[in-house]
């Protein structure tokens, strides 16, 4: 059986190597969803943060415990359960954010990101591989999802975070923020990247 | 009449306005993974088509007999321990998305040995679809769409019956297949396209999804177009 990676290994490879969005396509819904402006990507990224930690850190515990056939139902109702928990969080303290999302909070439950990890490290390695691999591809995940909130709020609307920093003759790309948008800026992004991944690789080599 | 109205408007509004993929971004994993061949994607559009009516027909069902304060199972069992005020005031609502994880699971299971037993021919076509289907978010935001109006509205007269959550699944699913299919149909055409390298694969679709999206935005405002001709 091939060697595990180490948990800095595991931390080090969700941001970049692994991205889940870029390299992994993987959780492309909210990706896509909640990308319009950075303020609601910076909230789905937490959640899903949150979400990773949690479900990874539990399922690590009980990996022992786990049954083959019935692995992904323990997966999913763990998850369901945070999800919950960080649904009726938002709901209470930033309301406004919690109706702006709408449905994709519950969403991720079925986000394959953190489905994906539960299989890959979390019930085969200790917690604390477990949880730096959670903290990793989170980090690898809020990476991507501001990198493309960013674009799409710059051009859609002149600003970022709300606040105005290209010139007001700067002509809003509506298209930016409607749902096109979405996949024209995942779509060039991620051509961008294998672009640039290219060329590291064949310099290396 | 008005009833006829209100289903039509929402089966257009599933399937094309606000169409699942195009519009909500949900289930686009399959959308770029399963959209190589016309075939698979008819037999991937299909699949999800029937869990979708299934799963949102059990979710339905969950939602307005056992979670909504009042609901008739869950006020005649508590009925047994509280008084009947307390007990027509039990909202299981917070428990929904746990339950419809669970109720999809186990419809996607239940389908698959149904299909795989009976019809032996349909699950050659579309059985390895069908495991890939729990983890589909367009289900599950079938089954949330459907919730949202059910529970916590403020008049429970306006509350979706159970003819127009079917209707929505329905045509959410069709919108899916309609989606998935036109984008096979070009994916086949650009294995004959010089598309740069980096872009290869799923950058390419993504940004053709986008034209697709933009094509979809044509149909926004026919909906009242609709409501003023028939209400």
């Amino acid at each position: 059986m091939a060697e595990l990676p180490t948990p800095t290994e595991r931390f080090l490879q969700g941001i970049l190597p692994e991205n889940p969005v870029y390299r992994q396509l993987l959780g492309l819904c909210p990706t896509l969803a909640v990308t319009n402006n950075m303020k609601s990507a910076v909230t789905m990224a937490a959640a899903v943060a949150f979400v990773l930690f949690c479900a990874n850190i539990i399922i690590s515990l009980i990996r022992d415990l786990l049954k083959p056939h019935l692995r992904i139902v323990i997966f999913t109702l763990t998850i369901a359960t945070f999800v919950t928990i960080v649904d009726k969080f938002l709901a209470a303290y930033v309301y406004s954010m919690s109706k702006e999302l709408g449905p994709y909070i519950p969403l991720i439950i079925v986000n394959c990101i953190i489905i994906c990890r539960c299989e890959v490290c979390a019930s085969k390695q200790n917690v604390v591989a477990a949880a730096s691999d959670a903290v990793g591809q989170s980090l690898g995940f809020a990476l991507a999802l501001f990198s493309i909130a960013g674009v799409r709020e710059i051009l859609g609307t002149g600003a970022f975070f709300e606040l105005q920093i290209l010139p007001s003759s700067w002509p809003n790309w509506i298209i930016m923020v409607l749902p096109p948008g979405a996949f024209f800026t995942l779509g060039l992004l991620l051509g961008l990247v294998n672009w640039l991944s290219n060329r590291s690789g064949k310099k290396a080599t | 009449m008005e009833f006829i109205a209100e289903i039509f408007l929402i089966a257009i509004g599933a399937a094309l306005i606000n169409n699942f993929v195009l519009y909500y971004f949900v289930g686009i994993c399959p959308f770029i993974g399963v959209s190589k061949e016309v075939e698979t994607a008819i037999g991937m559009g299909f699949a999800v088509t029937f869990v979708m009516v299934i799963a949102s027909f059990i979710s339905w069902s969950i939602t307005t007999f056992i979670l909504i304060p009042g609901a008739p199972i869950s006020s005649f069992v508590a009925g047994f321990f509280l008084t009947p005020e307390k007990a027509a005031s039990i909202d299981l609502t917070i428990l929904s998305y746990i339950v419809y994880i669970f109720a999809i699971a186990s419809s996607v299971q239940f389908v698959e040995m149904f299909v795989k037993k009976s019809y032996p021919l349909l699950y050659r076509s579309f059985g390895v679809f069908l495991p890939l289907i729990t983890t589909n978010c367009a289900i599950l935001f079938a089954c949330l769409t459907i919730m949202s109006n059910v529970a916590g509205i403020d008049n429970p007269e306006n509350a979706w019956g159970l003819s127009k959550a079917i209707t929505l699944a329905l045509f959410g699913g069709m919108g899916f297949t309609l989606a998935i299919v036109i984008m096979s149909g070009i994916r086949e055409e650009l294995n004959f396209a010089d598309v740069p390298e980096p872009f290869k694969g799923a950058a390419i679709t993504l940004i053709i999804a986008g034209i697709l999206a933009m094509a979809f935005m044509g149909f926004t405002g026919v909906d009242s177009g609709i409501r003023r001709l028939l209400l």
